[in-house]
């Protein structure tokens, strides 16, 4: 995978346009993959690492190795925005354009890269050497503004270290050697630390506290699966990435479908702006994530699992492929685990592309199976008829880990934490305008007021909850709780002070979803389009009082129409903040004048006639005289 | 009913193909009927160009694609208490419209002009030119359906709307019955 910084160099540059790749080394990569249609995204990835771009020949030879035809091939190229048709820069540099990084100068940051690579922003230079880009959130909002290049990660960015890290890429040196300049040296943990901070700000007892080593898988061992679910469901686990369903029942209905084969499959991808808790467990407790698989797997009857982890957390694969070797050299993966002849259990590392709409778990599902990442309709549920339609338990990363805790400790253990209906601890990934961002494990049931105190945020205007498919409130509901049963999370807490523009924030919203929907709902494909059109009018002053009733109308129907999460949360930052901030609304809308509409702008309008007739308006140009 | 003050009643046709207008001729002998109710003025159908005095309801067929069209909307707009879209054009843009598919061009309008006028394979126009009349008003950088121009307070939809329709929401608006259509006066198929 490290293959393509040599180029950089100049000494060995295989470009996809330029000269056509040897006989047989795209039939090398896709025998890799015992030419499996299902791995068509490995093959993608591994083709776009060491050629810069997926090329319309290259297509038709995947096409013709994986026995697919060739649009198949290209629906999945094109579908993930880290795979490219055209050729990229050998190093590709992709700054995080999040809101949060916007807060934190990223303007600045891209500017100095523009001006010492001496490329602009969604452009690769002529020679082939570097593209930048602006993608959304990479998960690293607690050290904004961040950006990749390559697979590296620099976090912390200013206009200072970003002019150093461009003239050093402009001088030849890998993006490794800007991490640290004893990169080769370091062992894959190290270098996951040395490029990213986890600021772990507050350990709680159940995950980032003191663990026991396979605590949790030795007691599983010694139970029937019966006995597991009925502690998980026992325990008031519910799942952590956002919809909140309960996993005991979800592992009890996974195995209890009657299949040849049974998935396990870890949801790392998350994607949500503002949330990086998941990086944070797989720096920090990828044992105890792995061990929480096995526990699943163990209860479903499981043999083949997969992690799927978001391309843009490339970075810390080496470490995880490290730790899933580690395991399987003390049979904690592999055959006969632990001596136990019945039980077998691997994992393979599936690595997403950069797609949002993957962290959905039918659009994850489809894409571990090589297809775009499209959502799938529902039923069947993925525990019925999942990953190649077998039953599939798909399950966060935090929840695996708490479900391993809670074999190791007991579910009254788990129970007791919390409140009713939200048992055990939560991970807040909090960022924004506080003294502390960074990762707090906390029980459920706290206030916002409680834990802005904590992060050294007690100023804030506004905060995000959940990320933009949450809600945002504002001081008048700083008074409620961090639980399911009021404000549900997957994690994200973003805090904005009062200098902040609510509808900005909201406009950065609507273009993330807008740039994330898969399309293949026209109401969210569409409707979110119009949604950010119209937050723009509020922007600009041109709304009149009845657009907030079709923001109202337009966002129930995508709601109503779309059929996965992403449509049926994409017009939250609309609809909370019209709840909870009606003034912002109200303040900048007002009808217009004799019924004509400022938002139709005749001089613009007939700008470009006027130069093609080279004459003026007799109407409309005020000056006309002939 | 004939106590009751006659309303008056302007209609204009701007990027439509009249088919609109014809539609309302479409009421047939109930137009009797509804001329107990109304008056008309400014309107193809009286040959009037101008507003003689302020008008109750505007009825307009056809979007925005010139700014002769914008001109004549917005002093519809000014002089009408209610406004009304008839017909697809003046709903959603229409036919019209099509030309705003051009969206990946430079300069979409010249590229429209040009394969109209030169270019297209099937058009045969000796000057080789555009036609650039000063008389000819200035072409809009893309065709507008009325509701972004204006508001407006009705719309009739159909391509053409038919007759029936028309007649009825007319008596029903100014009877002041008017609580939107059946669902079988909008059914086309």
């Amino acid at each position: 995978m490290d293959n393509g910084y040599t180029a950089a160099n100049g000494k060995r540059g295989p470009s996809c346009d330029v000269s056509p790749v040897p006989d047989g080394e795209i039939e090398d990569i896709c025998s890799t993959y015992g030419n499996d249609k299902h791995r068509m995204l490995d093959i993608l990835r591994e083709v776009q690492d060491r050629y810069r771009c997926i090329a319309p020949a290259t297509m038709d030879r995947i096409a013709a190795a994986t026995d697919l035809t060739r649009i198949e091939v290209e629906g999945v190229a094109s579908f993930y925005s880290f795979l490219s048709l055209t050729p990229k820069g050998r190093v590709t540099i992709r700054l995080c354009d999040d809101i949060v990084d916007r807060y934190a100068g990223v303007a600045d940051v891209v500017s100095v890269f523009e001006e010492v690579l001496g490329v602009s922003l969604g452009e690769t230079t002529a020679d082939g050497a570097f593209s930048l880009e602006y993608t959304p959130c990479i998960g690293m909002c607690d050290q904004a503004p961040a950006a990749m290049v390559n697979d590296v990660v620099l976090t912390k960015l200013t206009p200072e270290s970003a002019r150093q890290a461009a003239e050093a890429l402009k001088a030849g040196q890998t993006p490794e050697m800007i991490v640290s300049n004893r990169f080769d040296e370091l062992s894959p943990r190290e270098r996951v630390l040395a490029m990213v901070d986890n600021n772990t700000r507050h350990a709680g007892e159940v995950l980032l506290g003191p663990v026991p080593e396979e605590a949790g898988l030795t007691n599983a061992l010694k139970m029937t699966p019966a006995q597991i679910f009925t502690t998980i469901e026992d325990s008031g686990l519910r799942g952590c990435g956002g919809a909140g369903f309960t996993t005991g029942r979800k592992w009890r209905f996974a195995a209890s479908e009657r299949a040849e084969k049974h998935f396990v499959i870890c949801n790392a991808d998350e994607g949500e702006p503002g949330t990086f808790k998941d990086r944070v467990l797989l720096t920090e407790r990828p044992h105890l994530l792995i061990e929480g698989m096995t526990i699943a797997a163990r209860a479903a009857g499981a043999r083949e699992g997969i992690l799927y982890l978001r391309g843009e957390y490339a970075y810390m694969r080496a470490y995880l492929e490290q730790v899933l070797e580690e395991r399987r050299r003390r049979n904690l993966l592999g055959e006969a685990i632990l001596g136990q002849k019945n039980f077998s259990f691997d994992i393979r590392i599936q690595m997403g592309a950069g797609a949002y709409v993957c962290g959905e778990e039918g659009a994850l599902i489809s894409s571990c199976e090589g297809l775009p990442g499209e959502p799938k309709t529902r039923p069947p549920f993925p525990v019925n008829r999942g990953y190649l339609g077998y039953p599939t338990v798909v399950n966060n990363v935090e929840t695996f880990c708490h479900a391993a805790r809670i074999l190791d400790r007991g579910a009254a253990w788990f129970n007791a934490m919390g409140m009713e209906g939200s048992h055990g601890t939560k991970l807040f990934s909090v960022c924004g305008d506080c003294l502390n961002p960074g990762i707090y494990e906390l029980p459920y049931g706290h206030t916002v007021r409680e834990l802005l105190a904590m992060v050294g945020g007690l100023e804030a205007a506004a905060v995000q909850i959940g990320g933009p498919s949450g809600v945002m409130i504002g001081r008048d509901s700083f008074h409620r709780r961090l639980t399911f049963d009021d404000l549900a999370t997957g994690g994200a807490i973003i805090v904005f002070s009062g200098e902040r523009n609510i509808l900005e924030i909201v406009d950065y919203y609507m273009s993330f979803f807008v740039h994330e929907s898969c399309g293949y709902c026209t109401p969210c494909r569409v409707g979110n389009v119009f949604l950010q059109k119209a937050i723009g009018k509020f922007r600009s002053g041109h709304a009149n009082p009845e657009d907030i009733e079709y923001l109202k109308d337009l966002s129930a129907t995508i709601i109503e129409t779309s059929r996965c999460g992403l449509g049926m949360t994409s017009p939250n930052p609309i609809l909370s903040t019209l709840l909870n901030f009606p003034l912002v609304y109200s303040a900048t809308s007002r009808p217009s004048k004799d019924g004509i509409r400022d938002t139709f702008d005749i001089q613009s309008a007939i700008d470009s006639a006027r130069k093609i007739a080279k004459r003026r308006s007799y109407i409309f140009d005020k000056d006309f005289t002939q | 009913m004939s106590e009751l003050p006659k309303a008056r009643v302007a209609t204009a046709s701007l990027a439509g193909c009249f088919g609109c207008h014809m539609a309302i001729l479409d009421i047939d002998e109930r137009l009797i009927e509804l001329m107990k109710l109304v008056d008309v003025d400014r309107s193809p159908l009286t040959d009037k160009k101008r507003f003689t005095e302020r008008c109750d309801i505007g009825i307009i067929e056809g979007g925005c694609c010139n700014e002769e069209n914008v001109h004549v909307l917005h002093d519809f707009r000014r002089n009408c208490d209610v406004l009304i879209a008839l017909g697809q054009c003046a709903i959603m843009g229409g036919l019209p419209a099509m030309r705003n598919a051009i969206m990946h061009s430079d300069a979409p309008l010249r590229e429209c002009l040009d394969e109209a006028y030169i270019t297209g394979k099937y058009i045969r126009n000796t000057t080789h030119n555009v036609p650039n009349d000063p008389a000819l008003p200035l072409l809009l950088d893309e065709v507008y359906p009325c509701s972004q121009v204006v508001e407006i307070d009705y719309q009739i939809p159909g391509c053409a709307p038919s007759g029936d329709i028309i007649f009825d929401t007319l008596l029903k608006l100014l009877t002041g019955k008017f609580r939107g259509f059946e669902g079988d006066m909008i059914r086309f198929d």
